[in-house]
């Protein structure tokens, strides 16, 4: 049986983990290589680098961190922003990342998707939604800069524009419930699972045991989470008895 | 020495190192010389099969393997390195392959794809890739592959939609449709019983 993925996700900046993770045994909370080491030995499924620097310079530093991160860890990185075209996309699958995500530049050059895919393969390439509720067609509408701006198109038609235009994977980030803890956004996730023929990752706004069930329930295939991983709230590990208590299949 | 045959296909770092977790000089390498010579060929690839053989043809690769073949040398294919070691694919048009293995690389029976994740396997009870490691889950990223291959190899199945072939043990050709350099301690393991193999 395929089984859910929990996948961590970690906020780096000029090659550091950005935001607070609180862990005990971790000598330097802000080193993405041994977070990502005990995150793979805790039973992540995959990681998730978001790569949040303001600068190029800070950014320069994001290939060498995802290549000392691939040397020791060998489950699948993913790594997230400031991806503007394919050469972005070539050196960091170069340095060792197995997926991109992209979300902005794609919002501005639809085409970017079509030309990482027919050059790397739909599998590599994760469209990231940050979406929120709107009086659109759909009820959702695409959102930038962190969720504060409308892109003014519709959730769930530019989902499935990215897929005829070949991304692999959706990163489905509700803007609504992010930061919340009050759960996932279930009917967020009922809407995209009915039209996408890809994977579907969902994000934002887990705060309990419970939520993670539910959102497999609406339909997620995979299941991403910061702050409750960082801040210890629950281990991987109880995350997965859980979905297992659910009768989903999990990897131990 | 085991050599990783580089031909612009595949994050070849991670394997690299994945591989040196055996101990063993790992090479990446697109000379001939080198990649016949190693004990062991590892056979990387990512993206459409058709690109795959054709950036497998600028180095000659298609002859590399099938003299290793002939020579009786080890070689491991993985995810589209295993692919194209089939008689044909049909991602984007009808593609030959290398044609060491039989069969066909088609879509698979399912109705979301890429099939991505962590999967389980169901291994013949003789199959040294999978001795000790039976009940592990191995990453798969991939939306094609194979259903049926030559009567006389051993067989690995995974089931998502329908049963594809997730490995290959035919002789001394091994091949993973799953990255076992992306697959934790199990693919460390495999790698593992692989290079015992050599």
């Amino acid at each position: 049986m395929l089984a859910k993925r929990i996948i961590p996700c970690l906020d780096v900046a000029g090659g550091r983990v950005v935001k607070g993770v609180n862990f005990e045994n971790l000598r330097d909370a802000g080193d993405p290589v041994e977070l990502a080491k005990l995150y793979g030995d805790a039973g992540a499924d995959e990681l998730t680098f978001l790569d949040i620097s303001a600068s190029v310079e800070d950014r320069s530093t994001t290939l060498d961190m995802v290549a000392r991160t691939a040397d020791q860890v060998f489950i699948p990185l993913t790594v997230g922003g400031g991806i503007r075209e394919v050469k972005d996309v070539d050196q960091l699958l170069r340095a060792g990342a197995d997926k991109v995500s992209i979300n902005t530049a794609a919002i501005n050059k639809p085409r970017l998707i079509n030309e990482i895919s027919d050059r790397f393969g739909n599998q590599v390439l994760v469209l990231s939604v940050d979406a929120r509720r709107a009086k659109t067609p759909s009820g959702f509408e695409v959102t930038t800069h962190g969720g504060r701006k409308s892109a003014g198109i519709d959730a769930l038609t530019w989902v499935e524009e990215g897929i005829s235009r070949g991304v692999g994977e959706i990163l489905l980030n509700s803007m609504d419930a992010d930061g919340t803890g009050s759960g996932y956004d279930i009917e967020l996730i009922a809407a995209v699972r009915a039209i996408s023929s890809v994977p579907v990752i969902a994000s934002g706004g887990a705060g309990a045991l419970g939520d993670f069930a539910r959102a497999l329930d609406a339909g997620a295939d995979a299941l991403l989470a910061a702050s409750v991983f960082h801040f210890g709230t629950f281990t991987i590990a109880q995350v997965k008895s859980e979905l297992a208590s659910h009768g989903y299949s999990i990897r131990l | 020495m085991i050599a990783i045959l580089d031909y612009g296909s595949g994050n070849l770092r991670s394997a690299q190192r994945a591989f040196e977790l055996t101990g063993h000089e790992v090479r990446i390498t697109s000379d001939p010389t080198i990649a016949l010579a190693a004990d062991g060929l590892v056979v990387p690839g990512v993206g459409a099969f058709g690109a795959c053989m054709k950036q497998l043809e600028d180095i000659d690769g298609a002859r590399i393997i099938a003299e290793r073949v002939q020579s009786q040398k080890s070689l491991l294919g993985i995810c589209v390195g295993m692919q194209i070691l089939f008689t044909s694919g049909t991602e984007k048009g009808s593609h030959p392959g290398v044609g060491i293995l039989e069969g066909e690389i088609s879509e698979l029976h399912a109705p979301v794809l890429p099939h991505i994740g962590w999967n389980t396997v169901k291994a013949p009870q003789n199959s040294k890739l999978f001795s000790g490691i039976e009940e592990e889950s191995f990453y798969f990223v991939h939306s094609y592959g194979a259903q049926k291959t030559n009567r006389d190899a051993l067989v690995t199945t995974t089931e998502y939609g329908a049963d594809f072939i997730a490995a290959v043990e035919y002789g001394h050709v091994s091949a993973t449709q799953f990255h076992p350099e992306k697959s934790g301690k199990a693919g460390a393991s495999l790698i593992a019983n692989w290079v015992k193999t050599l």
